[in-house]
């Protein structure tokens, strides 16, 4: 045939095996299916997050999220996400005053004006997914556990709830479920990572101050933040291996 | 055999011992899930119920399949980064057809405040209004479009 | 909201570890020096405090039957625990501690008592009829052998358990400081010296425990107190409470010293939260009284009624001065933020699971259970006059 009807016959072709294609991962996508997206492979993927903290506005919508998609208690005692506000007196850093009203759920009442010897900013906490994770050295039934892909998981069909792993979190970010009696935290969004989703947190962020970003992916942004910016984890001195990395971390913060 | 003979009850013991850590490695064989230990010190099965659990945002990417004419709207606004989702709220079972009811749509002001009202904690450079100084009654979309807000 | 001061990560304002958790090491402590006493007596061949031998392993038997319980009643999902055993996690201290307990309770403390006690056991079983022949069947694992050959196995035997023993008793305390020792998250918690300290504290409150238990079965029995027994008893207290007092005070002084992050925060809420329990409690009531009291004893001279009151009020404590320790250490370490910014407040229920009511009686069972088996397992060493009542009684 000629070269015209080829090409048409071609393209219709790929047409139809991509949109074939892009329905199958689609409904996997959004209907919350078990399969993940058709190519995802642990191996592939090394999970890590970036915080801004020059770009956080402490607006909660993150704790909201997180709260929604995950199904978090809505009281003020479980959190998988949350958000600090810190005002430092420069002239005497050892002491901040920290607050986290609701977890910054519906964000934060405005302090006025403040002395010219203050700071303010806010910081997001999360599962920081350590590499060495403390947590998961201490359950005594490898109910929590460190994904081939970089997650720190919970096992609720193992979890005993005897709260080891909540004492020994250096970062506070484990609590009891009181609805299931075991553990439960962030998860880095796992259902939808492994979909080519945002965790809900990244997604919601109006600021864009929580990026998600795969260190096992040569091309991901994230290389090329680290080398440019100025990063800390949270307690470095525990040397847990934290993969949440804050850009503009204030050494006030705890 | 007198010392075997003097110790026959204390082989009852190492008996008895025996039978217990066999019943305890039949217990373990049955007990304990066959993917335990795939990958590591848990059991496989739970990234797959990790996996599994139903996803309540429908992701940014997913609206302009069908919204493109809002798409094109922000493609030069100052909110092009921010997620539909950050004020339309969780739309996942919208945007896969399983829930066919409009969304509500957001009022023309709680959205716009909860990032943009002033406050002293929030980095200087960021757009941040004092109600008062700022056209105090009435809701922001009365003069900002919220998908492309610069007023020229 | 919660009686919270200062700043709490938002998830550190409730408890995760309540009163059931202080329970937990105390009754472990009292198991592991109650079998040191009585290693006194078979492994050092201290035998002034034979009479105490038998009734130091029962004690230690019944505080170790009840020594779960507060666990599987603090656990979200007791009826799992028993994966603890099927797929342990060999980096955690707890799920090993399973394996240390089995050991302890099965390879050492059930051993040495059916041991010690096979003789009597056989002579019942072949003297009764009907469901306690069965009973008394099962207990000697149907092996009637009491040849003057078999006992001395068994005692050459038990010698080497208890010299197994001995180790084993500081693994199974040494291990339930290491728990919290191990725990880098927790200042409060981590310090090498955590599994000595409670090693010592442990050996305190279970000679306590054995010295105050003899004095009070035998007199509610109208037997008579051996003197040099408590005396002995006594001194072995006075010197193990010196070594543990001058340890913590060791810990307290590189704490000072140091000063680290951490010490302000911890300092403060020694002071304020953590006043009454550690100041008054532990060191005031429960160290510096009744080591002076017992110093007193090892100084001047005092009426046999005298120092038997003296050592009973060192005693109690004693005891409760343990207790104050383990709850410091367990509540202590939960009050103040690891943020060092802030401090909440234990809110102990009465009735729930995890409440005062519940404790209250797992610290009552393990009194009844000693009593059911000193009733069955009578803890009057064999051939003493303390084996028949009469003859105490007759001699005055």
């Amino acid at each position: 045939m000629d070269q015209s009807r080829r090409d048409f016959l071609l393209q219709t072709g790929k047409a139809i095996i991509l949109t074939g294609a892009a329905s199958i991962a689609w409904d996997a996508v959004v209907a919350g299916a078990p399969e993940t997206a058709p190519n995802y492979n642990m191996a592939d993927h090394w999970w890590a997050m970036i915080i801004d903290i020059e770009k956080c506005i402490g607006c909660g919508t993150c704790v909201r999220s997180c709260k929604a998609e995950n199904n978090v208690p809505l009281d003020a005692e479980h959190f998988r996400t949350w958000v600090e506000r810190y005002v430092v007196n420069v002239d005497d850093p050892e002491h901040p005053q920290v607050d986290s009203p609701n977890g910054g759920y519906d964000g934060f009442p405005d302090l006025g004006n403040l002395s010219p010897t203050m700071k303010t900013f806010f910081v997001p906490k999360l599962c920081n997914h350590c590499a060495h994770s403390p947590c998961v050295q201490v359950c005594p039934v490898g109910a929590t556990f460190v994904s081939p892909d970089g997650v720190v998981l919970v096992d609720k069909d193992r979890c005993l709830g005897c709260r080891y792993c909540v004492q020994a979190c250096p970062y506070g970010t484990r609590y009891i479920d009181p609805r299931t009696n075991t553990v439960d935290k962030c998860t880095l969004c796992y259902h939808r990572i492994t979909k080519g989703l945002q965790p809900a947190c990244v997604e919601t962020c109006p600021t864009n101050s929580r990026m998600l970003g795969d260190l096992k992916n040569p091309n991901d942004p994230i290389h090329e933040y680290l080398r440019t910016h100025k990063v800390q984890v949270l307690k470095p001195q525990m040397a847990t291996g934290a993969k949440a990395f804050y850009n503009g971390l204030d050494g006030t913060v705890r | 055999m007198g010392g075997f003979k003097n110790g026959s009850h204390l082989l009852r013991v190492v008996v008895f011992c025996a039978a217990g850590v066999a019943v305890f490695l039949v217990a373990r064989q049955v007990a304990v899930p066959k993917d335990f230990g795939k990958y590591g010190h848990y059991r496989a099965g739970a990234l797959d119920d990790a996996r599994a659990k139903p996803v309540v945002f429908a992701g940014q990417k997913a609206c302009g399949e069908c919204h493109t004419d809002i798409v094109e709207l922000r493609k030069t606004s100052k909110h092009q980064k921010v997620s539909c989702e950050v004020c339309h709220g969780p739309l996942a079972k919208h945007a896969s057809g399983d829930d066919t009811t409009t969304p509500k749509r957001p009022d023309g002001r709680t959205a716009c405040l909860t990032c943009h009202l002033k406050n002293v904690s929030k980095p200087a450079a960021f757009p941040q209004i004092v109600l008062k100084d700022h056209a105090d009654d009435g809701p922001c979309s009365a003069c900002h479009q919220p998908h492309n807000p610069k007023i020229s | 909201m919660h009686g919270v001061q200062g700043y709490m990560y938002p998830n550190e304002v409730e408890l995760q570890w309540s009163i059931l958790i202080v329970l937990y090491p105390y009754i472990t402590g009292l198991v592991a020096g109650a079998f040191i006493l009585a290693s006194l007596e078979r492994v050092f061949n201290v035998h002034v405090v034979r009479p105490t031998y038998r009734l130091a392993l029962l004690t230690a038997l019944a505080f170790l039957i009840v020594a779960p319980l507060p666990l599987q009643l603090h656990l979200g999902h007791p009826e799992r625990s028993f994966e603890m055993y099927l797929t342990p996690h060999t980096t955690s201290a707890m799920a090993m501690f399973g394996f240390v307990y089995l050991w302890y309770l099965m390879g050492i403390l059930l051993l040495e008592i059916w041991l010690d006690y096979r003789k009597e056991l056989v002579l019942r079983w072949r003297a009764s009829r009907g469901f306690a022949r069965q009973f008394y069947g099962v207990l000697t694992l149907w092996s009637d052998n009491i040849t003057p050959a078999a006992l001395a196995l068994d005692d050459k035997v038990g010698r080497i358990v208890t010299i197994i023993g001995i180790p084993s008793a500081f693994l199974l305390h040494g291990y339930v400081g290491f728990i919290f020792g191990s725990i880098k998250a927790n200042p409060w918690w981590s310090s090498p010296l955590m599994p000595i300290v409670f090693i010592f504290s442990a050996m305190v409150s279970g000679i306590a425990l054995v010295m105050l238990m003899y004095i009070a079965l035998w007199k509610g029995s109208g037997r008579r107190i051996s003197m040099p027994c408590v005396d002995t008893i006594a001194s072995y207290l006075f010197y193990a409470f010196l070594v543990d007092f001058s340890l913590e005070m060791v810990d307290l002084i590189h704490r000072i010293y140091e000063a680290d992050e951490s010490f302000h925060a911890l300092d403060f809420m020694v002071h304020t939260r953590l006043f009454l329990s550690q100041i008054v409690l532990q060191l005031l009531l429960g160290t510096a009284v009744p080591l002076t009291l017992l110093a007193l004893t090892q100084i001047a001279r005092f009426t046999d009624r005298a120092r038997l009151r003296l050592y009973v009020v060192a005693g109690c404590l004693t005891l409760v001065g343990i207790f104050a320790m383990r709850w410091n250490v367990v509540i202590g370490g939960q009050l103040f933020s690891k943020s060092f910014l802030g401090y909440t407040t234990y809110k102990m229920q009465l009735g729930t699971r995890e409440g005062l009511l519940p404790s209250v009686f797992l610290m009552i069972l393990p009194f009844g259970i000693l009593w059911a088996l000193v009733k069955l397992l009578p803890p009057w060493p064999e051939g003493s006059e303390d084996a028949s009542r009469h003859a105490s009684a007759a001699r005055g």
